[in-house]
């Protein structure tokens, strides 16, 4: 088992009298991809950029690489690739031409064509970066990043204000960096881009990580009651019916007629009702069989 | 990649964004060339009597040379070292392993090279048009006033990013400092245009005392050498506190 990429141990970081960091601990491992998320104002860019070595910490031990980003050194420097929010490049210099100026900055570059393959860019290659489009110009940020082959990749809310075909594209591009054996640390306030890329997903909220998990499992889905509804047959009470835990009307826009079962046991507890509804005759109308969406589980646990 | 070639690089690449740039090559390179055609053509004619009748013309040449070198490099500096840091590119820049200094010292070259470049263009159009003699017998001290100017001029660039807080600043800002010096200087207007009690506050501030520097370097009247070594100094301080200031309260991150 090799050391964890990233160790974070009781973080924390006040500007002023506003607490943006509030004793976070965090392990990133080896070709992880873990998904940051949390709200606007959660702490996720304040933690990022400490551990990206902008900026400095009030207390808490850290580890990135192996080495404190507190005091950041040129040969740590050449093994991180960061995607930072809402930044723009030289817009006169081509997409190839931008990729060679930084790639002049480290000692082992990727193959300047090589990347310009891996984002995607090859019909804009010679496009000025001020031509691109908002998606592209965010390829090229990571190409950029990706250009000094580095171990380790942060990206920060990486398809803020994308259209949904051009975030598609985007998360293609980043699960294609899973395939390089990249360690990537993505931070993100969509939930379905958490889910769609993260091997693992911290919660954050209000400066602390309010829940860790994977993201089938986050903050004990797995573990939550699978939910039964269907419209209640016209003269029949939820006392009628052959199950226990019935609640009524809870479903938004509807008059107090939908049944709401909420179940440990849904395969047994549909059988029950199924044969009771068929005995008597009864139709199941809107008959719906839910878990929790990740969505639910989120916003109960980014309330605050 | 040793130092030097990552200070080549990175220089490389700040000249292909100069000469990309519509605005830079404007305001750097054409617009004191065409002050310099416009103030030869309205006082053309003239001859400066307190400067031992030396052409208007030949006057302006190093009038617009150094409104050349300011905008180079201060101006240049403050404005597109503010509009980088905005952009985020020092942050992204900070983000890897070029060092700092490399980042700057590409940036500095870049100011120095135009600026000989323009001192080259506006003493041959002198020479060319208006028979503004070069001055040969004079050139190391043309040389070392124009570097110490040069270098001192963009440590004060610089440090005027820490006090221009946005893109939008950036113009109104170094507009605000430059030009009134240009006019109280004699840049614009000829010295003897100019009241003394007016110059005698202008020789305060480095744009007068590198102009004088210059103007004593290539003024074919000049007995001597041509080094004026008090102005020198004074643009030499002036350089070293904007170092110290930029040292100081330069900022790679952009404000929110």
């Amino acid at each position: 088992m090799s050391d964890p990429v990233i160790s974070i141990q009781g973080l924390h970081k006040s500007f002023g009298e506003f607490e943006a960091v509030k004793g976070i601990d965090l392990v990133v491992d080896r070709e992880e991809i873990l998904g940051v998320l949390g709200p606007n104002g959660a702490g996720k860019t304040t933690t990022v950029e400490i551990l990206e070595g902008y900026l400095g910490r009030d207390s808490g031990d850290v580890e990135v690489l192996g080495v404190d980003p507190a005091r950041p050194t040129r040969a740590w420097r050449e093994k991180i690739g960061i995607v930072l929010q809402g930044t723009t490049l030289e817009q006169t210099l081509t997409v190839r031409e931008s990729l060679q100026l930084y790639a002049g900055y480290f000692s082992n570059p990727r193959p300047v064509d090589e990347v310009i393959g891996l984002v995607g860019l090859e019909e804009s290659a010679d496009k000025r970066a001020g031509k691109l489009s908002g998606g592209q110009q965010r390829r090229l940020d990571v190409g950029i990043a990706l250009i000094g082959d580095p171990e380790l990749l942060f990206l920060d809310e990486p398809t803020t204000g994308f259209d949904p075909s051009a975030r598609r594209h985007a998360w293609d591009m980043i699960r294609g960096l899973r395939d390089l054996g990249k360690t990537v640390l993505l931070t993100t306030h969509y939930l379905e881009e958490a889910q769609a890329l993260a091997d693992r997903v911290a919660v954050m909220s209000d400066g602390v990580i309010v829940a860790e998990d994977t993201p089938e499992n986050l903050g004990g889905r797995e573990n939550l009651p699978t939910r039964i509804t269907f419209v209640l047959p016209e003269g029949i009470t939820p006392s009628d019916l052959p199950v226990a835990r019935v609640a009524v009307g809870e479903e938004p826009g509807d008059d107090g007629r939908i049944a709401v079962i909420e179940t440990d046991d849904a395969v047994k507890d549909l059988q029950v009702l199924t044969a009771w509804a068929l005995e008597r005759n009864l139709p199941l109308t809107g008959l719906e069989v839910k878990r929790p969406s990740l969505e639910d589980v989120y916003l109960q646990l980014t309330e605050t | 990649m040793s130092s030097l070639r990552l200070v080549l690089h990175e220089f490389k690449f700040t000249q292909k964004v100069f000469w990309r740039n519509p605005a830079s090559v404007f305001f750097t390179a054409l617009l004191p060339v065409i002050f310099l055609l416009i103030f030869a053509t309205i006082f053309g004619n003239d001859k400066i009597e307190t400067l031992d009748n030396l052409p208007t013309t030949t006057y302006y040449v190093p009038a617009i040379v150094t409104l050349a070198v300011v905008s180079a490099t201060m101006v240049s500096l403050a404005m597109n070292l503010t509009i980088a840091r905005e952009a985020g590119l020092l942050k992204r820049g900070r983000g890897t392993p070029l060092p700092s200094w490399v980042f700057i010292a590409g940036r500095v070259g870049n100011a120095i090279v135009i600026s000989v470049l323009m001192v080259v263009v506006i003493t041959v159009i002198g020479r060319v048009l208006y028979g503004a003699p070069i001055p040969w017998e004079r050139l190391p001290a043309l040389i070392t006033t124009l570097f110490i100017g040069a270098a001192s001029f963009c440590c004060l660039g610089i440090a005027m990013t820490a006090i221009i807080p946005s893109r939008e600043a950036a113009p109104a800002i170094t507009n605000l400092i430059t030009l009134p010096l240009y006019f109280l200087s004699g840049i614009f207007i000829p010295e003897n245009e100019i009241p003394d009690g007016v110059l005698s506050f202008a020789n305060h501030f480095p744009i007068r005392s590198f102009f004088e520097a210059f103007f004593a370097a290539y003024n074919p009247h000049t007995v001597g050498s041509g080094f004026e070594w008090g102005d020198l100094l004074a643009v030499a301080i002036w350089g070293a506190v904007g170092l110290l200031l930029a040292i100081r309260f330069f900022r790679w991150t952009p404000h929110r």
